[in-house]
Parts: structure tokens; sequence; C-alpha cells
């Protein structure tokens, strides 16, 4: 047992410190039917870190990682090179292991760190403020809808058939016990996203309009009409963007209007994961900040004069205003916030700039060699690092098909929208930086063969 | 003063009081260094990564190019291993020493959760990667789902939550969905005045009008006062069981039993589980739902605010109604039930919670440590964990008020009052007391039922060694706040920062860097 450091000598002393003969006499309170009398039965016992490690290295063989195979999802979670100093410097026990930063006097690292963060994902995003995370995007979606609410006090927000379907599906859970309506449907397969519709469906009752951006199935299309025709209304923008890196390459929601800008951060720094611990950014104009959900981390001086940075207007929070507070959140995702921000400070500018402009380059390439593919056709004029194809079967099918051949080829719209069959040929594709010019060829002659 | 014959002296001078505290030129402490903000000391025209050349390509960007200038600084890798390094050493962590914050239960964290975490096998894995290709992954999370189940004696557990107020959220949404599935609307949700601020703040957010329980003299739940409040518009009770002071509710099966007569629910809060992990289960206790911190109990780092998860374990009643996507295993293959699979036999759940299916990277590091402890060391846990806190509870209560501690033993965490200090000195000169002793102070001003509280949790990774030296500063500290000590109040004086005004943040807010060019002009 070997993270217990009390041997049974101290034990025993311990007792005798107390008062007490046995540690039995600790759970007196414990009602007798209700205290087990000895170890749970049919669960092993403890087991050393050799054996430990075996056991969950045998279940870690039995996946294809990313790593291993020609690989293309995105879909709302990217594989991008995460540089090696990332992962040590987060491994620094001073950052893994030091609680939410509540005594600011010795948790300076954790704070400053945030600070940066927050000024990093306000700028990437084009807005003047942002938080110190939460839980995920679908959950900072969620959030932002929740907000637009308290701001214009109106219920109805209108959902584009654009937004990542995990998202729709948590606002829509959520809707359910709070009285939201929600407005949503799913996506077509066109070229042109769902703007004008957008714009056709908002009314006085609108709190907001929430977009993704680019959308699901990787169209860019301007917002500043959207934000012109939501603002004429008194309603606010959400715009949603799963896929930071594409900020390094094209316009920020915040700079054509959106009012809240909330995002999937894990692109940067954090890795894949298997879904989580992700990274939720919450971005808005300055004048909503007070509404806001989450940490926020701000700037002040100490008591000899010194800069130092503390957690702020924590009136807004839960500790504090208990019922009363902007939303229920406690823990974010430090630890991925940091992640992000040490990969952002490695990249700067002109690395996000670069790194926008390979994933960029390569998908053009993919793109345009997967469309020659028989039984294939591009979805999309506009794309970043992310397209959609339509294929001449269920993409379901092929999906599962070039698993079978070692080959990770994408996420069906059959699994993201099973409701929807009419658009279950499509295919999302998403090309990184990790992809090589052998693994688009791969791809397009599998595909090739899938679909002869 | 010795000196070696070419000059150099060998040995130090007597010290004079002015040499303990000389300025510096660049305000750095030898080890205790100063560093400036990324936007200070960076560029954009720097970066610390090297990439391929893109292929030339005609954009695609649909006109949507941007040309602003983003304003994101870059450093040299040398320079961000070091910016974040230096930054790391302004930080307490458990790495360094006791940690004692009463409810957050900060133990150890074992390094080969970490390691496995990373394995590629589970790090780089895509979330829709199709189900052939990731039976371990999911084995990992229906592995770890049945342990969850038979620690709590519970009937099933929903794994997708985000973090115990997500979890929270989790629970109450299941409740609120099974009266409604019985078409039973109901409007109350009772919470004890020593909860978590978190159990109010999601009943109000799932709809719910929220009514304080009072607390007995003794710092439980009013069990009579409980009961007359119950009535058909009662949805739930939340509990937090062992409570926030540190107490296990005796009366925890009569409660609930009277809960379920009035056709309510028992949410209970599990934050601290880990105060009797392996010794109670909450199912043989009438327990509906509760949330598992895998962060406190099963040892996943903190990471200096998250993340967290919290899985929800529930009973039979609840079980139709959890939240989608599941793990599932059908013969020997492990399926993931999401929106696609439901359909057939899952059709009451109350929806998703959330993108994909939670904190896979928890749920990696909390198998690793469950199956590192088994069923023996996880008993000894919460048993370790209680003979601690007591063992700091007697061993301070003659200097320190302990307002419960006339009524026996404690669980994980012991509770300490102000009372008793002297005039104008608080909890908090005591608090940033500690910081100087070298350790981080303990949970202060929570619960809210105790004037000043104080709340330790030392939890079971600490040796018998440890604990004294930090009874022994928690005495000295004790003593000095009742006697006055008047430089306490200065505290703490040799932190990389003094008290910080916090005031100030709040009153004028500054949350994001500006040049200060920019800065002046805007004034």
């Amino acid at each position: 047992m070997r993270y217990l450091p009390l041997t049974d000598t101290d034990r025993q002393d311990m007792l005798s410190v107390i008062g007490a003969s046995s540690v039995d006499d600790l759970f007196v309170d414990v009602p007798a039917e209700a205290r087990l009398p000895g170890k749970i039965a049919g669960l092993p016992d403890h087991a050393s870190e050799l054996a430990v490690e075996r056991h969950m290295a045998a279940l870690a063989r039995k996946n294809l990682s990313a790593g291993e195979a020609p690989f293309f999802l995105g879909a709302g979670a990217y594989r991008h090179h995460v540089p090696a100093s990332v992962d040590h410097l987060i491994q620094r026990g001073e950052f893994l292991t030091a609680y939410t930063p509540y005594q600011p006097e010795i948790a300076q690292g954790t704070l400053q760190v945030l600070f940066e963060f927050q000024t990093q994902v306000a700028r990437l995003l084009g807005c003047d403020v942002a938080n110190a995370s939460m839980y995920d995007g679908s959950t900072a979606c969620w959030e932002a809808i929740g907000m637009a609410r308290r701001i214009t006090k109106r219920g109805k927000a209108i959902l584009s058939s654009g937004l990542h379907p995990h998202y729709v599906s948590v606002a829509n859970t959520m809707a359910k016990f709070t009285g939201d309506v929600l407005v949503h449907e799913a996506p077509t397969l066109e070229a042109v996203t769902d703007i004008d519709a957008l714009i056709a469906g908002i009314d006085k009752d609108t709190s907001c309009v929430v977009v993704q951006y680019p959308d699901i199935l990787g169209r860019i299309a301007d917002l500043t009409p959207l934000a012109d025709a939501a603002h004429a209304a008194g309603a606010l923008l959400v715009a949603v963007v799963t896929e930071p890196v594409a900020l390094g390459a094209i316009k920020a929601p915040g700079h054509m209007g959106a009012d809240i800008v909330v995002g999937e951060g894990q692109s940067i720094g954090v890795g894949l994961q298997f879904g989580g611990p992700y990274l939720g950014l919450f971005a808005c104009k300055q004048k909503y900040v007070r509404q806001m959900p989450g940490r926020l981390c701000g700037e002040t001086v100490d008591a000899a004069g010194k800069r130092g940075f503390v957690l702020t207007l924590s009136t807004r929070e839960q500790h504090i205003r208990r019922e009363k507070a902007t939303s229920n959140i406690c823990t974010n995702s430090g630890l991925c916030a940091l992640a992000f921000s040490i990969h952002m400070t490695l990249l700067g500018e002109k690395g996000l700039r670069e790194l926008a402009v390979l994933n960029h380059g390569l998908t053009v390439q993919a793109a345009d060699r997967l469309a020659k593919v028989p039984g294939v056709t591009l979805l999309n004029d506009s794309f970043f690092n992310e397209f959609t194809l339509i294929l001449s079967k269920d993409a379901r099918e092929v999906v599962r098909n070039l698993a079978d051949k070692g080959l990770l080829g994408g996420v069906s719209l059959g699994r993201l929208f099973p409701d929807a069959p009419e658009i279950g040929n499509g295919l999302v594709v998403a090309v990184t930086e990790t992809v090589t010019a052998e693994d688009i060829e791969a791809f397009a002659k599998a595909l090739e063969e899938e679909l002869a | 003063m010795t000196m070696l014959k070419e000059g150099r002296p060998t040995a130090p001078q007597a010290l004079n009081e002015a040499d303990t505290t000389p300025a510096t030129a660049t305000g750095n402490r030898a080890l205790m260094l100063e560093e400036a903000l990324i936007f200070e000391i960076g560029s954009t025209e720097t970066t610390g990564v090297d990439f391929a050349e893109a292929p030339k390509v005609v954009s695609r960007l649909g006109n949507l190019a941007r040309t602003d200038g983003i304003g994101l600084p870059g450093l040299s890798e040398q320079e961000t291993v070091r910016h974040y390094t230096r930054l790391s050493r302004q930080n307490y962590a458990i790495d360094l020493g006791l940690f004692p914050l009463g409810s957050c239960t900060m133990k150890h964290n074992p390094r080969l959760n970490e390691k496995v975490a990373r394995m590629p096998g589970f790090a780089d894995l895509h979330p829709l990667a199709p189900q052939s290709t990731v039976q371990g992954a999911l084995a990992v999370i229906h592995e770890l789902a049945a342990w969850l189940v038979t620690l709590t004696g519970m009937h099933s557990v929903a794994m997708s939550p985000k973090a115990g107020a997500h979890g929270e959220l989790c629970g109450l949404l299941a409740i609120r969905a099974a009266l409604e599935a019985r078409g039973d609307a109901r409007s109350v949700i009772l919470v004890p005045e020593s909860a978590h601020g978190t159990n109010p703040a999601t009943a109000a957010f799932c709809g719910y009008k929220v009514e304080d329980i009072p607390a007995t003299p003794d710092g439980r739940v009013d069990l009579e006062a409980l009961k007359a409040r119950l009535g058909p518009d009662v949805a739930a009770v939340m509990i937090t069981n062992p409570n926030t002071c540190g107490l296990f509710e005796r009366d925890m099966k009569t409660i609930s039993d009277a809960v379920h007569a009035a056709g309510a629910f028992v949410y209970c809060d599990g934050a601290n589980f880990n105060a009797i992990v392996g010794r109670v289960r909450p199912g043989d206790l009438g327990v509906d739902a509760m949330h598992i911190n895998l962060h406190k109990t099963f040892s996943t780092p903190h990471g200096g605010g998250g993340p967290g998860s919290g899985p929800v374990v529930l009973s039979e009643a609840l079980a139709p109604f959890a939240p989608l996507p599941f793990v599932e295993k059908q013969g020997d293959k492990f399926v993931l039930v999401e929106e696609e699979t439901a359909e057939d036999h899952h059709g009451q759940t109350f929806g998703r919670m959330v993108a994909f299916h939670g904190q896979m990277g928890m749920f990696t590091r909390a198998l690793t440590y469950i199956l590192s402890h088994g069923a023996d060391g996880l008993r000894q846990v919460a048993t370790d964990a209680v003979l601690n806190a007591n063992y700091i509870l007697r061993s301070l209560d003659d200097v320190l008020d302990a307002p419960f501690g006339g009524s026996g033993p404690c669980m994980h965490e012991a509770l300490f009052s102000d009372k008793g200090l002297a005039e104008g000195f608080t909890t908090l000169d005591i608090a940033k007391g500690l910081i100087d002793e070298g350790f981080h102070p303990m949970t202060m001003y929570f619960p809210l039922v105790v004037h000043g509280a104080m709340l330790v949790e030392p939890t079971e990774t600490e040796s018998k060694a440890a604990l004294d030296q930090f009874i022994l500063a928690l005495r000295s500290l004790a003593e000095r706040a009742k006697a006055g000590d008047e430089a306490l109040k200065g505290a703490p004086y040799f932190a990389p920062r003094r008290r910080l005004d916090e005031t100030l943040a709040a009153r004028k807010p500054v949350l994001t860097w500006t040049e200060p060019e920019l800065a002046e002009a805007a004034e």
C-alpha cells in the first residue's frame, strides 16, 4: 500500500492521543447496520505498480491510436502535434498538484498563467474579455445561451443547423429543465451555410442566434450580416469555434460582431484523450462581463505595492451567491488551460499563422485528391482544415470498413445525425499538420476500393 | 573571517539586522524569481515551433482571411520552459507539503496514474473513432463503472459528468425526469445550511426553489425539522454525507426513509466519499443519486483548478433516466450506447450532458489508483483519512475551539472556529500565518454554520511526521492569535506576494493585458 505512509506503530500512537482503542471507534456515528465488517467482497486486493501498469497497458493495446493509422477524424476534436515541452511543463508538480488558487500569495504561478490565458483567448477570439475556462466547448455553448437569456430577458435561442450535434443535444437537455425554447434543424448538404435562414428566423423573442464557425460541415461564412440582424432585433450573436487553430487563418468572430464567443480549446495543447478532459473557451464583450459564468482572474497589487493576480468578481459565483449564482460551475479546466497557454506561447502569432497555413494547404490538397475518387463529391466551396464529402453510399458503413483496414477515415454524418438519414452519405474529413501525403494517398485508394 | 589565500571568503560573517533584507536591482531574491508576463517578454515575431513548409495552394477560406495583428506573443522553446518553470515555483502544491483544504481532499497524486493516462492507446484516441478501434478504452470506462457501483452499493453509474457540480446537475436532472415521468411536478429542493455552494446553485439551475434545512446544535441535519417540511411539493433533499462539518449524518437512513415515504428522492453530495470508501456504502443508506469527485477520492490531480470528473451513481429508480452516452458489455464486446442506438432500450434518458463521453483522461487515472489500492487498500484509505483528522482534532482542541468536538469523533476533516482569538484577530490571520510556516492554509470561512470556520482535511497520504509538523505550526499560530501578536496581521512575510488587494481587483477589474501605451491612451 505504497500511497499510505502510516505504520501500525503510528496508528497505535495516534489512537492513544485521540483516546480511542481502535479505528472502528472512530466510525461510531455510522449506524451499525451500515458499517461494513471488512473489505468489500468480490473485488481484487491491492496490486504492485508493475501489475497495474501491465493491466492498463494491455487495455491500451486494444485500441487503434491515431498515431498508428492514417487519421482523418475531426468533428469537434482535432489531432495536432503538441510540442514535448508542453507535457513536460504541465507535469511540474507545482502546477499539476496545486488546487484552485484560493490563497493568491502562494498561487501566483497559476494565477499569472490564467491572466495570460484569458488575454490569449480574448485576442484569438476577437473579444474584450475571456474567463479562466469551462469544462468543454459543449457546456460553454450552453452557458452562453443561458447568459444571453439573462442579458436579453428573452427565452428563445436559434441554433444553426451547422452547430455540432452534441452541442445541440447538450443545449436541448438543459433547455428541457430551464424552459428555454430552442429552434434547430439538421443540416442539409449544400455548399452555403444556413445564415440567410437564421436571419429570417430572428424575431422579438429571440435571445440569441448560435452559429458555429467553421461549421460542422467545415463551411465558413461571414458572420457580420447575422450579427447585424441579431442586434437590430435586440438579440445577441453567440459564435462557437471548435477548431481554434482556424483563427490563425480566418477572421475572429468577435471582429464580425459576435457578442459572446465560446469554443473548444482542445486542439491547442490538450490532445485527443478520447473526448476529455477538454477545455471550454468563453469570451465576450466587456459590457457583459458581470453576467459571465466561471472563474475570472484579475490584476491587483499586494500590500507592498507589487503587481499580483487574484480570482475576482466572485460575487457571480456559487460559493458566494449560492442559488443566485450565474452558473453552478466550480471546478474548471485549469490544467488544460495551462497546456493551451503554453502551446500558444510556443507558437506565438508567427507559429500559429504558420500552423494554420500548413493545415489549410494540406487540406486543400486532400480535398482535391479525394474529390477525384469516383463516387465522391466535395460539398464545400469554403473550408479551413475540415470538409464534407458526399459519398455514393452510406458513410457509416464506409468508415467501419476503412477501420477494419487500419485507416481512420473521417466521421460519418450518420453517426453525428442519426435522425437525418437523408444526409447519411456525408463524411466529415479533417486534415491537420499530422497528415502526410502518403496518408492522403492511402485514404484515396482505400475510398476508391470501398466505393467501387 | 576565514580566507583562502586568493582572497575568497570561505565562511560567512556574523549577520547583523540590516543584512537580512537588502533590495536587489532586479526584484529577484535568489531562488525567488520575479517573472514578467509573456506580453512583456515575448514578441509576435518569435516562435518556439518549427513547421514543414506549407504546400502552395489557392486558399479557400471564403474571402475571410485574418489580416489584423492578433497580438499573440511567442517565446523560443528555452524561454518558454523557463517562463513556466519560474511561474511554477510561485505555487504551493501537494508535492511540496501538506495541503489541508477541508472538503477539497488534496491527497497525493501517484505518478503511475500520469504515466498510464499518457499511453498512446488512451491519450491519442479520437472520441468518435469507430467502436471496433476503441474496445480497450470502452473497457476502461466499463471496469471503472463496475468499481464505482460496487464500492457505493448502487444500481448503476452515469460516467459523463465533467466535475462534481456537473454531477450534481446530472443527479437532479435524473430526479426531475423521474418525477415528470410519473406526472408529479414538484418545485422545492431542501438543502442544509452547511451544504457546498454548488448544491443550491445546481438546484436553482434546474428550476427548483431552494429551501434551507436547519442544523442541530451538534452540527447535523435537524431530522424533526426536515420531516416537518416534507410534503408533496418537495422533489428532493440534497445532503452531504459525511457533512461539511466533518461529521457523519447518523440519521441518514431514517432521513432517506422519510424522504422516500414523502415521494421525494435523496441526493447525496459525495465530495467527502474519501472518508467512508470501503467502510460504508451509500446504497445501504437509501441514497438515490450521488456524485463522486474522481479528483478527490480517487486521486486524480486538481491541476490548479481542474479538470475534475464527477460520475454519478444512481439507484434503480433513477437508472432509466441516466444521460447518454454509456458503455454496455454485449457478449465479449463493449458498446457505446449513444443517440443512434439508445431508442431500443434506454428511451427514458434525460439526454446528453456533454459532447463525447466524459473525462477519459481522469477515468484512466482513477482506475489505475483503484487497482493499486484494491478493496483492502481503499478501506485503509478511509480508515487512515479519518484517523489523521481525529489526530489533528485532538492534538489542537486545547488551543483552538472545536465547535463539535464534544459530540464524538470527526470523520475525514476537523473543524475549528475563531472563538477565543484575541480581539481583532481572525481566521484569515491564522491562514496567512500558515503560509509563512510552509503550509497551505486550511479551508477558511466554510462551512457557513460556524463563525470563522477553519476546516482541516489532512487526507490519508500524510505521514505522522508531517502531521506533527503541521500541528506544531497551527498550535503556535493559535497561541499567537490568542495572545494578540500584531505581527501575525502582516502575514505572509515570506511568500512571493504579501496579502493581495481583492477589493481593488473587483472594483476596477483588469482581466486582460493591455499594452501600456494603449492603457494610457484609454485613460
